[in-house]
Protein backbone atom coordinates (compact mmCIF):
# COMPACT_ATOMS: atom_id res chain seq x y z
CA UNK A 1 0.00 0.00 0.00
CA UNK A 2 1.26 3.24 -1.08
CA UNK A 3 1.79 5.88 2.25
CA UNK A 4 -0.03 9.34 2.09
CA UNK A 5 2.63 10.87 3.12
CA UNK A 6 6.33 10.60 3.79
CA UNK A 7 6.13 12.01 7.43
CA UNK A 8 4.28 9.08 8.47
CA UNK A 9 6.23 6.68 11.12
CA UNK A 10 5.93 3.32 12.21
CA UNK A 11 5.10 2.70 16.01
CA UNK A 12 7.09 0.32 17.39
CA UNK A 13 6.57 -0.99 21.44
CA UNK A 14 10.04 -2.01 22.17
CA UNK A 15 11.17 -2.59 25.81
CA UNK A 16 12.88 0.22 27.33
CA UNK A 17 16.28 0.42 28.57
CA UNK A 18 17.36 0.31 31.96
CA UNK A 19 18.78 3.86 32.07
CA UNK A 20 15.40 5.13 30.17
CA UNK A 21 13.42 3.12 32.86
CA UNK A 22 15.29 5.12 35.71
CA UNK A 23 14.16 8.48 33.98
CA UNK A 24 17.06 10.49 35.38
CA UNK A 25 19.04 11.23 32.12
CA UNK A 26 16.02 12.67 30.90
CA UNK A 27 15.38 14.70 33.76
CA UNK A 28 18.63 15.91 33.78
CA UNK A 29 18.40 16.96 30.30
CA UNK A 30 15.10 18.58 30.44
CA UNK A 31 16.61 20.70 33.65
CA UNK A 32 19.68 21.57 31.88
CA UNK A 33 17.42 23.42 29.54
CA UNK A 34 15.56 24.90 31.64
CA UNK A 35 18.64 26.76 33.59
CA UNK A 36 20.09 27.53 30.24
CA UNK A 37 17.32 29.93 30.01
CA UNK A 38 17.97 32.24 32.94
CA UNK A 39 21.44 33.51 31.24
CA UNK A 40 19.52 34.10 27.92
CA UNK A 41 18.20 37.80 27.20
CA UNK A 42 14.08 38.23 28.68
CA UNK A 43 11.52 38.51 26.06
CA UNK A 44 8.90 39.53 28.40
CA UNK A 45 8.98 43.31 29.74
CA UNK A 46 7.77 44.22 33.03
CA UNK A 47 4.36 45.97 32.39
CA UNK A 48 3.34 48.62 33.33
CA UNK A 49 6.27 50.32 34.49
CA UNK A 50 8.18 49.14 31.90
CA UNK A 51 6.67 49.97 28.01
CA UNK A 52 6.85 48.57 24.82
CA UNK A 53 7.13 51.51 21.56
CA UNK A 54 4.16 51.14 19.21
CA UNK A 55 4.96 50.53 15.85
CA UNK A 56 4.29 54.25 13.63
CA UNK A 57 0.92 52.81 12.26
CA UNK A 58 -0.27 50.93 15.38
CA UNK A 59 -4.27 50.63 14.74
CA UNK A 60 -5.48 51.75 18.58
CA UNK A 61 -8.31 53.84 19.37
CA UNK A 62 -10.24 55.84 16.69
CA UNK A 63 -9.82 59.80 16.55
CA UNK A 64 -12.93 61.83 14.83
CA UNK A 65 -10.39 64.66 13.19
CA UNK A 66 -11.20 68.10 12.77
CA UNK A 67 -10.26 70.22 9.87
CA UNK A 68 -7.66 72.93 9.91
CA UNK A 69 -10.42 75.55 11.37
CA UNK A 70 -11.50 73.29 13.83
CA UNK A 71 -14.84 72.14 12.16
CA UNK A 72 -15.68 68.41 12.46
CA UNK A 73 -14.81 66.48 9.03
CA UNK A 74 -17.29 63.52 10.03
CA UNK A 75 -20.69 63.80 7.44
CA UNK A 76 -21.95 60.58 8.83
CA UNK A 77 -22.01 59.38 5.75
CA UNK A 78 -22.08 55.61 6.94
CA UNK A 79 -19.38 54.26 5.01
CA UNK A 80 -17.80 53.25 7.73
CA UNK A 81 -20.81 51.24 9.35
CA UNK A 82 -20.84 49.88 6.00
CA UNK A 83 -17.20 48.63 5.61
CA UNK A 84 -17.27 47.80 9.37
CA UNK A 85 -16.64 43.58 9.30
CA UNK A 86 -18.04 43.42 13.03
CA UNK A 87 -20.76 46.22 12.29
CA UNK A 88 -19.17 48.22 15.77
CA UNK A 89 -20.37 51.29 14.14
CA UNK A 90 -23.46 53.24 14.29
CA UNK A 91 -24.58 56.99 13.24
CA UNK A 92 -27.39 59.16 13.50
CA UNK A 93 -27.07 62.02 10.91
CA UNK A 94 -28.31 65.74 11.57
CA UNK A 95 -28.62 68.83 9.20
CA UNK A 96 -26.29 71.59 9.96
CA UNK A 97 -28.45 74.52 10.71
CA UNK A 98 -27.66 78.37 10.05
CA UNK A 99 -25.04 79.38 12.17
CA UNK A 100 -23.57 76.75 12.39
CA UNK A 101 -21.34 76.59 9.90
CA UNK A 102 -17.95 76.97 12.41
CA UNK A 103 -18.65 73.49 13.87
CA UNK A 104 -19.89 70.86 11.02
CA UNK A 105 -18.03 71.13 7.54
CA UNK A 106 -20.79 69.71 5.37
CA UNK A 107 -24.38 70.69 5.74
CA UNK A 108 -24.71 66.87 7.34
CA UNK A 109 -23.23 65.74 10.12
CA UNK A 110 -23.20 63.10 12.67
CA UNK A 111 -25.33 64.21 15.83
CA UNK A 112 -24.19 60.43 17.37
CA UNK A 113 -21.52 58.49 15.89
CA UNK A 114 -20.78 55.13 18.78
CA UNK A 115 -18.24 52.53 18.15
CA UNK A 116 -18.50 49.37 20.20
CA UNK A 117 -14.82 48.85 21.03
CA UNK A 118 -15.71 45.17 22.53
CA UNK A 119 -16.98 44.63 18.85
CA UNK A 120 -14.29 46.67 17.23
CA UNK A 121 -11.40 44.55 15.57
CA UNK A 122 -9.12 47.34 15.23
CA UNK A 123 -8.57 46.35 11.30
CA UNK A 124 -8.69 49.99 9.82
CA UNK A 125 -11.12 49.33 7.29
CA UNK A 126 -13.19 52.22 8.34
CA UNK A 127 -10.13 54.37 7.95
CA UNK A 128 -9.59 53.16 4.29
CA UNK A 129 -13.56 53.76 3.62
CA UNK A 130 -13.87 57.48 4.90
CA UNK A 131 -14.23 59.59 1.83
CA UNK A 132 -13.47 62.49 4.17
CA UNK A 133 -10.41 61.70 6.18
CA UNK A 134 -12.47 62.31 9.68
CA UNK A 135 -11.77 58.69 10.80
CA UNK A 136 -8.19 57.81 11.87
CA UNK A 137 -7.04 54.96 13.95
CA UNK A 138 -4.65 56.12 16.61
CA UNK A 139 -1.80 54.47 18.93
CA UNK A 140 -3.76 54.80 22.04
CA UNK A 141 -5.27 51.51 23.38
CA UNK A 142 -8.50 51.61 24.93
CA UNK A 143 -8.62 50.79 28.64
CA UNK A 144 -10.20 48.09 29.98
CA UNK A 145 -13.28 48.69 32.19
CA UNK A 146 -15.75 46.72 34.19
CA UNK A 147 -18.48 47.77 32.69
CA UNK A 148 -19.83 47.12 29.15
CA UNK A 149 -21.66 50.68 28.85
CA UNK A 150 -18.34 52.06 29.20
CA UNK A 151 -16.73 50.84 25.99
CA UNK A 152 -19.14 52.25 23.75
CA UNK A 153 -17.65 55.27 22.67
CA UNK A 154 -19.83 58.11 21.65
CA UNK A 155 -18.33 61.88 20.13
CA UNK A 156 -17.64 63.31 23.52
CA UNK A 157 -14.94 60.46 23.57
CA UNK A 158 -13.80 60.19 19.79
CA UNK A 159 -13.91 63.59 18.64
CA UNK A 160 -10.43 65.72 19.24
CA UNK A 161 -10.39 68.66 20.99
CA UNK A 162 -9.45 71.43 19.26
CA UNK A 163 -6.76 73.05 21.36
CA UNK A 164 -5.16 69.34 21.44
CA UNK A 165 -4.75 68.19 17.91
CA UNK A 166 -3.85 64.44 17.19
CA UNK A 167 -0.75 63.67 14.37
CA UNK A 168 -1.98 61.52 12.10
CA UNK A 169 0.41 62.06 9.19
CA UNK A 170 1.44 58.83 9.63
CA UNK A 171 -1.00 57.04 8.69
CA UNK A 172 -2.31 58.85 6.03
CA UNK A 173 -0.65 56.89 2.66
CA UNK A 174 1.39 58.60 -0.24
CA UNK A 175 -1.62 58.29 -2.25
CA UNK A 176 -4.12 60.59 0.27
CA UNK A 177 -1.49 63.01 0.92
CA UNK A 178 -1.03 63.46 -2.91
CA UNK A 179 -4.90 63.58 -3.11
CA UNK A 180 -4.95 66.40 -0.19
CA UNK A 181 -2.51 68.56 -2.72
CA UNK A 182 -5.28 69.06 -5.66
CA UNK A 183 -7.16 71.70 -5.25
CA UNK A 184 -10.01 70.79 -7.71
CA UNK A 185 -12.04 69.22 -5.08
CA UNK A 186 -13.57 71.77 -2.72
CA UNK A 187 -13.22 70.04 0.39
CA UNK A 188 -9.14 70.85 -0.11
CA UNK A 189 -10.02 74.57 -0.81
CA UNK B 1 -42.26 41.37 -36.55
CA UNK B 2 -38.92 43.06 -37.15
CA UNK B 3 -35.93 41.21 -36.35
CA UNK B 4 -32.53 43.17 -35.32
CA UNK B 5 -29.50 41.68 -33.86
CA UNK B 6 -27.80 43.19 -30.68
CA UNK B 7 -24.05 42.08 -29.93
CA UNK B 8 -24.85 39.13 -31.63
CA UNK B 9 -27.81 38.10 -30.02
CA UNK B 10 -31.13 38.02 -32.51
CA UNK B 11 -34.22 39.23 -31.09
CA UNK B 12 -37.41 39.95 -33.14
CA UNK B 13 -39.69 42.83 -31.86
CA UNK B 14 -42.69 44.43 -32.83
CA UNK B 15 -42.58 47.59 -35.37
CA UNK B 16 -42.55 50.91 -33.48
CA UNK B 17 -40.20 49.53 -31.11
CA UNK B 18 -36.77 51.19 -29.95
CA UNK B 19 -33.41 49.83 -29.65
CA UNK B 20 -33.28 50.65 -26.41
CA UNK B 21 -36.29 48.62 -25.46
CA UNK B 22 -35.59 45.63 -27.74
CA UNK B 23 -32.30 45.10 -25.44
CA UNK B 24 -34.27 45.35 -22.77
CA UNK B 25 -36.63 42.62 -24.23
CA UNK B 26 -33.12 40.40 -24.06
CA UNK B 27 -31.97 41.70 -20.82
CA UNK B 28 -28.58 41.04 -19.11
CA UNK B 29 -25.55 43.45 -19.72
CA UNK B 30 -25.84 44.35 -23.29
CA UNK B 31 -29.16 46.89 -22.11
CA UNK B 32 -27.57 50.03 -22.73
CA UNK B 33 -28.14 52.39 -19.35
CA UNK B 34 -30.47 55.32 -19.47
CA UNK B 35 -30.26 58.62 -17.34
CA UNK B 36 -33.16 60.18 -18.90
CA UNK B 37 -35.36 57.55 -20.54
CA UNK B 38 -38.09 56.29 -18.38
CA UNK B 39 -40.51 53.70 -20.09
CA UNK B 40 -44.11 54.99 -18.32
CA UNK B 41 -43.28 58.59 -19.43
CA UNK B 42 -44.16 59.07 -23.16
CA UNK B 43 -41.92 61.60 -25.13
CA UNK B 44 -39.03 60.77 -22.65
CA UNK B 45 -35.03 60.45 -23.84
CA UNK B 46 -32.76 61.73 -26.44
CA UNK B 47 -31.60 64.00 -23.76
CA UNK B 48 -28.28 62.14 -22.29
CA UNK B 49 -27.05 60.52 -24.30
CA UNK B 50 -25.63 57.69 -22.37
CA UNK B 51 -27.78 55.25 -24.62
CA UNK B 52 -25.54 55.56 -27.55
CA UNK B 53 -25.03 52.50 -29.45
CA UNK B 54 -23.78 51.98 -32.80
CA UNK B 55 -25.68 50.39 -35.95
CA UNK B 56 -23.26 48.45 -38.21
CA UNK B 57 -26.16 47.88 -40.45
CA UNK B 58 -28.90 50.23 -41.04
CA UNK B 59 -31.68 47.27 -41.95
CA UNK B 60 -31.54 44.69 -44.68
CA UNK B 61 -32.22 47.26 -47.86
CA UNK B 62 -29.60 49.63 -47.00
CA UNK B 63 -26.56 47.77 -45.22
CA UNK B 64 -24.49 50.93 -44.60
CA UNK B 65 -23.69 51.87 -41.32
CA UNK B 66 -24.64 54.98 -39.56
CA UNK B 67 -21.60 57.33 -39.00
CA UNK B 68 -22.63 58.72 -35.83
CA UNK B 69 -23.57 56.50 -33.13
CA UNK B 70 -27.28 57.43 -32.47
CA UNK B 71 -29.34 57.24 -28.87
CA UNK B 72 -31.03 53.71 -28.73
CA UNK B 73 -33.81 55.30 -26.59
CA UNK B 74 -35.02 57.01 -29.65
CA UNK B 75 -34.38 54.99 -32.55
CA UNK B 76 -36.34 52.83 -33.89
CA UNK B 77 -35.65 49.21 -35.04
CA UNK B 78 -36.18 48.37 -38.59
CA UNK B 79 -35.81 44.78 -40.05
CA UNK B 80 -32.24 43.63 -40.05
CA UNK B 81 -30.89 46.01 -38.21
CA UNK B 82 -27.21 45.32 -36.63
CA UNK B 83 -26.63 47.15 -33.29
CA UNK B 84 -23.48 46.95 -31.57
CA UNK B 85 -23.38 48.01 -27.85
CA UNK B 86 -20.83 46.71 -25.32
CA UNK B 87 -19.09 44.79 -28.03
CA UNK B 88 -18.12 48.45 -29.92
CA UNK B 89 -15.04 49.87 -28.54
CA UNK B 90 -16.08 53.10 -29.97
CA UNK B 91 -19.11 53.11 -27.83
CA UNK B 92 -17.83 52.16 -24.42
CA UNK B 93 -14.95 54.84 -25.40
CA UNK B 94 -17.99 57.76 -26.05
CA UNK B 95 -19.96 56.38 -22.98
CA UNK B 96 -16.81 57.21 -20.46
CA UNK B 97 -16.95 60.49 -22.33
CA UNK B 98 -20.50 61.25 -21.59
CA UNK B 99 -19.86 60.14 -18.17
CA UNK B 100 -17.15 62.58 -17.63
CA UNK B 101 -19.85 65.23 -19.31
CA UNK B 102 -22.18 64.84 -17.09
CA UNK B 103 -20.31 64.87 -13.90
CA UNK B 104 -18.98 68.44 -15.09
CA UNK B 105 -21.21 69.95 -12.79
CA UNK B 106 -22.07 67.44 -10.64
CA UNK B 107 -20.94 68.53 -7.14
CA UNK B 108 -19.79 64.70 -5.65
CA UNK B 109 -21.33 65.11 -2.62
CA UNK B 110 -22.36 61.63 -2.63
CA UNK B 111 -21.35 61.17 0.99
CA UNK B 112 -24.18 64.31 2.15
CA UNK B 113 -27.00 62.96 -0.94
CA UNK B 114 -29.67 60.64 0.24
CA UNK B 115 -29.68 59.37 -3.03
CA UNK B 116 -26.09 57.61 -2.28
CA UNK B 117 -26.63 53.94 -3.00
CA UNK B 118 -29.39 53.94 -5.43
CA UNK B 119 -28.53 56.81 -7.87
CA UNK B 120 -28.37 55.98 -11.44
CA UNK B 121 -25.50 58.52 -11.70
CA UNK B 122 -23.25 56.61 -9.28
CA UNK B 123 -24.14 53.28 -11.07
CA UNK B 124 -22.73 54.78 -14.31
CA UNK B 125 -20.25 56.18 -13.46
CA UNK B 126 -18.85 53.02 -11.16
CA UNK B 127 -19.14 51.54 -14.44
CA UNK B 128 -17.99 54.61 -17.41
CA UNK B 129 -16.17 56.67 -15.40
CA UNK B 130 -13.09 58.08 -14.82
CA UNK B 131 -11.24 57.36 -11.37
CA UNK B 132 -10.71 61.19 -10.98
CA UNK B 133 -12.05 64.34 -12.27
CA UNK B 134 -10.20 66.51 -15.01
CA UNK B 135 -12.08 69.97 -14.75
CA UNK B 136 -10.83 72.73 -12.95
CA UNK B 137 -12.86 75.28 -13.59
CA UNK B 138 -15.30 76.31 -11.20
CA UNK B 139 -18.63 74.12 -11.27
CA UNK B 140 -21.76 75.81 -11.37
CA UNK B 141 -23.53 76.44 -7.95
CA UNK B 142 -26.99 76.88 -6.92
CA UNK B 143 -28.55 77.22 -3.15
CA UNK B 144 -30.94 74.06 -2.30
CA UNK B 145 -34.30 75.23 -2.06
CA UNK B 146 -37.66 73.51 -1.08
CA UNK B 147 -40.23 72.94 -3.75
CA UNK B 148 -43.42 72.31 -1.83
CA UNK B 149 -43.57 71.16 1.73
CA UNK B 150 -42.03 67.65 1.28
CA UNK B 151 -39.52 67.97 -1.74
CA UNK B 152 -35.99 69.25 -1.40
CA UNK B 153 -34.30 70.06 -5.01
CA UNK B 154 -30.24 70.16 -5.12
CA UNK B 155 -30.31 71.65 -8.50
CA UNK B 156 -26.27 71.03 -8.36
CA UNK B 157 -26.74 67.72 -8.67
CA UNK B 158 -29.41 68.15 -11.42
CA UNK B 159 -28.24 66.35 -14.82
CA UNK B 160 -31.41 67.60 -16.86
CA UNK B 161 -33.23 65.15 -17.94
CA UNK B 162 -36.50 66.19 -17.59
CA UNK B 163 -38.17 63.10 -16.32
CA UNK B 164 -40.07 65.11 -13.42
CA UNK B 165 -41.11 67.98 -16.13
CA UNK B 166 -42.55 64.80 -18.17
CA UNK B 167 -44.00 63.15 -14.50
CA UNK B 168 -45.46 66.61 -14.13
CA UNK B 169 -47.13 66.97 -17.42
CA UNK B 170 -48.58 63.18 -17.82
CA UNK B 171 -48.82 62.25 -14.28
CA UNK B 172 -49.63 65.06 -12.07
CA UNK B 173 -52.13 67.22 -14.74
CA UNK B 174 -51.22 70.64 -13.87
CA UNK B 175 -47.26 71.39 -13.85
CA UNK B 176 -46.01 73.81 -11.42
CA UNK B 177 -42.60 73.41 -12.23
CA UNK B 178 -39.76 73.38 -15.87
CA UNK B 179 -37.00 74.34 -16.48
CA UNK B 180 -35.87 77.70 -16.76
CA UNK B 181 -33.15 79.58 -18.97
CA UNK B 182 -30.67 77.69 -21.26
CA UNK B 183 -27.67 75.56 -21.51
CA UNK B 184 -25.20 75.90 -18.98
CA UNK B 185 -27.66 78.20 -16.77
CA UNK B 186 -30.59 75.71 -16.97
CA UNK B 187 -32.05 74.64 -13.78
CA UNK B 188 -35.43 73.22 -12.31
CA UNK B 189 -37.13 75.53 -10.83
CA UNK B 190 -40.96 76.64 -10.02
CA UNK B 191 -42.87 79.01 -11.77
CA UNK B 192 -44.03 80.05 -8.04
CA UNK B 193 -41.43 79.22 -5.34
CA UNK B 194 -43.73 76.60 -3.08
CA UNK B 195 -45.83 75.84 -5.32
CA UNK B 196 -45.74 71.69 -6.00
CA UNK B 197 -48.87 70.53 -4.32
CA UNK B 198 -50.71 67.56 -6.22
CA UNK B 199 -51.19 64.40 -4.92
CA UNK B 200 -49.05 62.80 -6.98
CA UNK B 201 -45.98 65.60 -7.17
CA UNK B 202 -44.18 63.26 -4.87
CA UNK B 203 -43.59 60.54 -7.69
CA UNK B 204 -41.20 63.72 -9.21
CA UNK B 205 -38.36 61.78 -6.17
CA UNK B 206 -39.00 58.68 -7.55
CA UNK B 207 -38.19 59.61 -11.28
CA UNK B 208 -35.18 61.88 -10.66
CA UNK B 209 -32.39 59.44 -11.44
CA UNK B 210 -29.73 61.64 -9.42
CA UNK B 211 -30.56 63.00 -5.87
CA UNK B 212 -31.97 66.56 -7.28
CA UNK B 213 -35.28 65.87 -5.95
CA UNK B 214 -35.20 64.23 -2.26
CA UNK B 215 -37.73 63.51 -0.07
CA UNK B 216 -37.94 66.20 2.85
CA UNK B 217 -39.18 63.57 4.84
CA UNK B 218 -36.35 61.54 4.60
CA UNK B 219 -33.46 63.99 4.82
CA UNK B 220 -30.24 62.73 6.20
CA UNK B 221 -32.56 60.05 8.36
CA UNK B 222 -30.14 57.02 7.21
CA UNK B 223 -28.19 55.31 4.55
CA UNK B 224 -30.15 54.04 1.80
CA UNK B 225 -27.97 50.93 2.76
CA UNK B 226 -29.08 50.37 6.10
CA UNK B 227 -33.34 50.99 5.95
CA UNK B 228 -34.52 47.35 5.13
CA UNK B 229 -37.04 47.62 1.99
CA UNK B 230 -40.09 46.05 2.17
CA UNK B 231 -43.21 45.53 -0.27
CA UNK B 232 -46.75 46.39 1.36
CA UNK B 233 -49.85 47.71 0.33
CA UNK B 234 -52.91 49.62 1.79
CA UNK B 235 -56.21 50.49 0.54
CA UNK B 236 -56.00 54.24 -1.16
CA UNK B 237 -58.69 55.49 -2.94
CA UNK B 238 -56.18 57.62 -5.02
CA UNK B 239 -53.19 55.18 -5.95
CA UNK B 240 -53.11 51.33 -5.86
CA UNK B 241 -51.70 51.70 -2.38
CA UNK B 242 -48.26 49.28 -3.18
CA UNK B 243 -45.38 50.48 -2.42
CA UNK B 244 -42.20 49.82 -1.11
CA UNK B 245 -41.39 50.38 2.51
CA UNK B 246 -37.68 51.48 3.79
CA UNK B 247 -37.88 50.14 7.41
CA UNK B 248 -35.31 50.74 9.56
CA UNK B 249 -36.46 48.29 13.17
CA UNK B 250 -40.05 48.81 13.07
CA UNK B 251 -39.67 52.25 11.62
CA UNK B 252 -40.70 53.62 8.43
CA UNK B 253 -38.33 55.90 7.34
CA UNK B 254 -39.84 56.30 3.23
CA UNK B 255 -42.05 54.79 1.29
CA UNK B 256 -41.49 54.75 -2.25
CA UNK B 257 -43.00 53.25 -5.32
CA UNK B 258 -41.79 49.87 -6.35
CA UNK B 259 -38.19 50.17 -8.37
CA UNK B 260 -37.81 47.53 -10.94
CA UNK B 261 -34.51 46.44 -12.05
CA UNK B 262 -34.29 49.64 -14.67
CA UNK B 263 -35.19 51.38 -11.78
CA UNK B 264 -38.03 52.57 -12.73
CA UNK B 265 -41.51 52.45 -10.65
CA UNK B 266 -43.52 50.01 -11.42
CA UNK B 267 -46.76 52.21 -10.21
CA UNK B 268 -46.90 55.81 -9.56
CA UNK B 269 -48.40 56.19 -5.84
CA UNK B 270 -49.77 59.20 -4.38
CA UNK B 271 -48.12 61.81 -1.94
CA UNK B 272 -50.48 60.38 1.12
CA UNK B 273 -48.92 57.23 0.58
CA UNK B 274 -45.52 58.65 0.33
CA UNK B 275 -45.91 61.28 3.08
CA UNK B 276 -48.01 60.67 5.78
CA UNK B 277 -48.15 57.20 6.32
CA UNK B 278 -45.19 56.65 8.25
CA UNK B 279 -46.33 53.97 10.59
CA UNK B 280 -46.24 50.20 10.37
CA UNK B 281 -49.94 49.91 11.11
CA UNK B 282 -50.82 51.90 8.23
CA UNK B 283 -49.15 49.33 6.33
CA UNK B 284 -49.49 45.33 5.70
CA UNK B 285 -46.50 43.73 4.78
CA UNK B 286 -45.94 41.49 2.12
CA UNK B 287 -42.11 40.81 2.89
CA UNK B 288 -38.60 41.72 1.93
CA UNK B 289 -38.05 42.91 -1.49
CA UNK B 290 -35.56 41.08 -3.77
CA UNK B 291 -32.09 43.38 -3.60
CA UNK B 292 -29.57 42.52 -6.28
CA UNK B 293 -26.38 40.95 -5.11
CA UNK B 294 -24.00 43.60 -6.17
CA UNK B 295 -26.05 46.12 -5.00
CA UNK B 296 -24.97 47.79 -1.70
CA UNK B 297 -28.50 47.69 -0.22
CA UNK B 298 -27.70 43.93 0.10
CA UNK B 299 -25.01 44.72 2.60
CA UNK B 300 -25.55 43.19 5.58
CA UNK B 301 -28.83 42.31 4.70
CA UNK B 302 -28.94 38.37 5.24
CA UNK B 303 -31.04 36.10 3.56
CA UNK B 304 -31.55 32.33 4.35
CA UNK B 305 -30.63 29.49 1.95
CA UNK B 306 -32.02 26.34 2.07
CA UNK B 307 -29.89 23.31 1.51
CA UNK B 308 -30.57 22.79 -2.09
CA UNK B 309 -30.76 26.13 -3.07
CA UNK B 310 -27.47 27.92 -5.48
CA UNK B 311 -26.30 30.94 -6.40
CA UNK B 312 -26.00 32.33 -9.32
CA UNK B 313 -23.46 34.52 -9.34
CA UNK B 314 -24.39 35.55 -13.28
CA UNK B 315 -27.36 37.14 -12.45
CA UNK B 316 -26.72 37.92 -8.67
CA UNK B 317 -29.94 35.38 -7.41
CA UNK B 318 -30.57 32.71 -5.12
CA UNK B 319 -32.25 30.28 -6.94
CA UNK B 320 -34.07 27.16 -5.90
CA UNK B 321 -32.91 23.88 -7.40
CA UNK B 322 -35.53 21.36 -8.30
Amino acid sequence: MNKLTNKSKLVSDKQMTLSEKLYLPAIFKGMIITFSHLFKKKVTIQYPEQTKEFAEIYRGKHVLKRDDEGRERCTACGLCALACPAEAITMIAAERKKGEEHLYREEKYAATYEINMLRCIFCGLCEEACPKEAIFLTKEIVPSSFERQDFIYGKDKLVESVDNRIDVSKRQTAEVLEFKKNKNFKHNK
Amino acid sequence: MLRLTIDNITVEVEEGTTILNAARKIGGKIVPPAMCYYSKLKGSGGKCRTCLVKIANTSEMDPRPIPKLVPSCSTLVQNGMVVENTISEQVLKERKAITEFLLINHPLDCPVCDQAGECDLQNLSYEHGLEETRYEEERREFAPIDIGEKIKLHMNRCILCYRCVYTAEQIINERVHGVLYRGDKAEISTFVENFVENDFSGNIIDVCPVGALTDRTFRFKSRVWFTNPMDAHRNCEKCSGKVALWMFGDDVYRVTGRKDKYNEVEEFICNECRFEKKKTSDWIIEGPRKINRTSVISQNHYEKLTKQSIINPTEGKTEQQE
